[in-house]
């Protein structure tokens, strides 16, 4: 399978703090790879990173084979990859159809395009549908998760960040998220899953990393870590 | 009689300030920072429109058109020199480098026009309208000054509501970060924004020196934080909330000015100010700031 993330060495520092120390990992095309950890890992940090929020310290990021890791932010999303960041940050004060109209800000595949991709998304997330009219910061956090997972859909990404997509949701409603985030990566959208929740990080993916405070402490597949005595008493409480 | 004459001048006064203010707001909203040499460039504009006009024989429009747009070259040098390096810096930091770039552009005035006057040419070629058999006169200046800032307001609002940078600007000023995750390139964003803010200083410029036709150095100084004011008065980081403050700030001003005292009617200004804050910190039109988690 073809590689299309890797992260080589990764470096990140705020200020005298080493927040992420040599951290390396690669995700395939079509996978789903999960990077797990407690609070405080770094987990967010790396997302950051990669999209270049951040300005990492060391390291080599390639995305698609192209090294991106002095790319500007926006030219990372340009290529075709989305984050779908940690605590939603839809753009409270517009409507869910304008948040999903600047999440396909970079395109040039003209409106048709858009405009068939927006049913996809619809179709997809049919309660954004409802509600497309309505202010996003009105919006139930499922709902606000919904959207920041369309909006990020819009740019017509080849591969999907998506950092703590089950943070403060009812447990029904993590798993409706998880069976969309499926679904997205049967589509063929590649995808690196960051979460606490390591039991159903772990059941959705094909592989995952174990982050332990800034370096990667574990890796495999992800049915067997599940199944590994550490990983069970230190992330899944059994 | 008087009373509506007072009040059509402080329209049109206000409006000043109302185009001002946009810069300022605009500014905050997008790049978080208080311009406060935003001013000083309402004072090249007039120098400009002074030069090309008065010096160079040049029609009004052109002149204004060609400071405008030696003032969006400034505007967009002064965001990147200045203020560019210190995004991410502290507030306070990059507070302080605005007010070194007011003073720079002052003194660099200073330097090349003098500190004699310069006394300027209207840029309004209009008879005033006399109406009520003459009883109330409007100056043609009033006139144009109040149709510009109708124009402005309207057309920025359709800029920013309805085309793809403008709403790349709302997206910023509400979340640079998510912003960025969109594709959206933040620092052009905010350059665009220093070049629209400055381009409407030039316009400010030229129609405050008509109203008011004395041009020194200092010129902007006064009205650019009268129009700061208007826009915390407003609602900072509100679009029509300039607007409105600038506009009953010019009112405030002009008739304190009639009917109360011309030396007391900046320190009225300034108490109307602290009054409202103090009554609604975020200002007339200001966010409320509700947001689900």
């Amino acid at each position: 399978m073809e590689e299309m993330l890797s992260v080589k060495d990764l470096e990140v520092s705020y200020g005298a703090i080493n927040a992420i120390r040599g951290v390396s990992f690669h995700v395939d095309q079509g996978e789903i790879v999960t990077l797990i950890g407690a609070n405080g890992a770094g987990k967010t940090t790396t997302l950051h990173a990669i999209s270049h929020l951040l300005n990492p310290k060391a390291g080599e990021i390639t995305f698609c084979g192209k090294p991106i890791q002095h790319m500007e932010a926006h030219q990372i999303v340009k290529l075709g990859l989305a984050q779908v960041p940690e605590g939603r940050r839809v753009f409270a004060s517009l409507t869910v159809q304008q948040n999903l109209e600047l999440g396909a800000f970079t395109r040039t595949d003209g409106n048709d395009a858009i405009a068939a991709d927006y049913e996809m998304v619809f179709a997809r997330l049919p309660r954004l549908k409802e509600r497309r009219r309505q202010v996003a910061g009105t919006l139930s956090g499922g709902e606000q998760q919904m959207l920041a997972i369309g909006r990020a859909l819009m740019c017509k990404p080849k591969m999907l960040l998506l950092d703590e997509p089950s943070m403060g949701l009812s447990p029904l409603l993590v798993q409706e998220i998880f069976n969309i985030i499926r679904d997205i990566n049967k589509s063929g959208v590649t995808v690196l899953l960051v979460e606490q929740n390591a039991k159903m990080a772990l059941e959705v993916a094909n592989r995952a990393y174990v982050l332990e405070t800034g370096s990667i402490a574990m890796s495999g597949d992800a049915h067997e870590l599940a199944n590994d005595p550490k990983v069970r008493t230190a992330y899944l409480g059994t | 009689m008087q009373f509506i004459s007072y009040l059509i001048n402080g329209i049109s006064l206000g409006s000043v300030y109302a185009i001002i203010a946009l810069g300022y707001t605009m500014v905050y909203g997008i790049a978080k920072m208080l311009n406060f040499a935003h001013g000083d460039v309402i004072m090249v504009g007039g120098y400009m429109v002074f030069i090309f006009m008065v010096n160079l024989g040049l029609p009004a429009i052109v002149s204004i058109v060609l400071a405008m747009a030696v003032c969006t070259v400034l505007g967009i040098v002064i965001e990147t020199v200045a203020y560019r390096p210190l995004r991410g810096a502290p507030s306070l930091a990059v507070l302080i480098t605005a007010i070194g770039v007011s003073y720079l552009l002052q003194n660099l005035a200073l330097l090349i026009w003098g500190s004699t006057p310069k006394s300027f040419t209207s840029v309004v070629n209009m008879e005033p309208l006399r109406l009520a058999g003459g009883q109330l006169v409007i100056t043609g200046e009033s006139i144009v000054t109040i149709g510009v800032c109708i124009v402005v307001m309207v057309g920025l609002s359709l800029f920013i509501n309805r085309t793809r940078m403008g709403r790349a600007m709302l997206a910023v000023s509400e979340d640079k970060g998510a912003a960025q995750l969109m594709g959206v390139n933040v620092n052009g964003t905010i350059m665009l924004t220093f070049a629209i803010g400055s381009a409407l200083a030039a316009v400010a410029g030229a129609l405050l020196c008509s109203s008011y036709p004395m041009l020194l150095p200092t010129t902007g100084s006064m009205p650019g934080i009268k129009a700061f004011v208007a826009a915390v008065f407003g609602g900072i980081g509100s679009v029509p909330g300039a607007m409105l403050g600038g506009i009953l700030l010019g009112i405030i001003e002009t008739l304190s000015k009639a009917y109360i005292s011309t030396q007391l009617s900046d320190a009225i200004v300034f108490s109307v100010l602290i009054i409202v804050l103090l009554v609604k910190p975020t200002g007339i039109l200001g966010k409320k700031i509700s947001e689900k988690v």
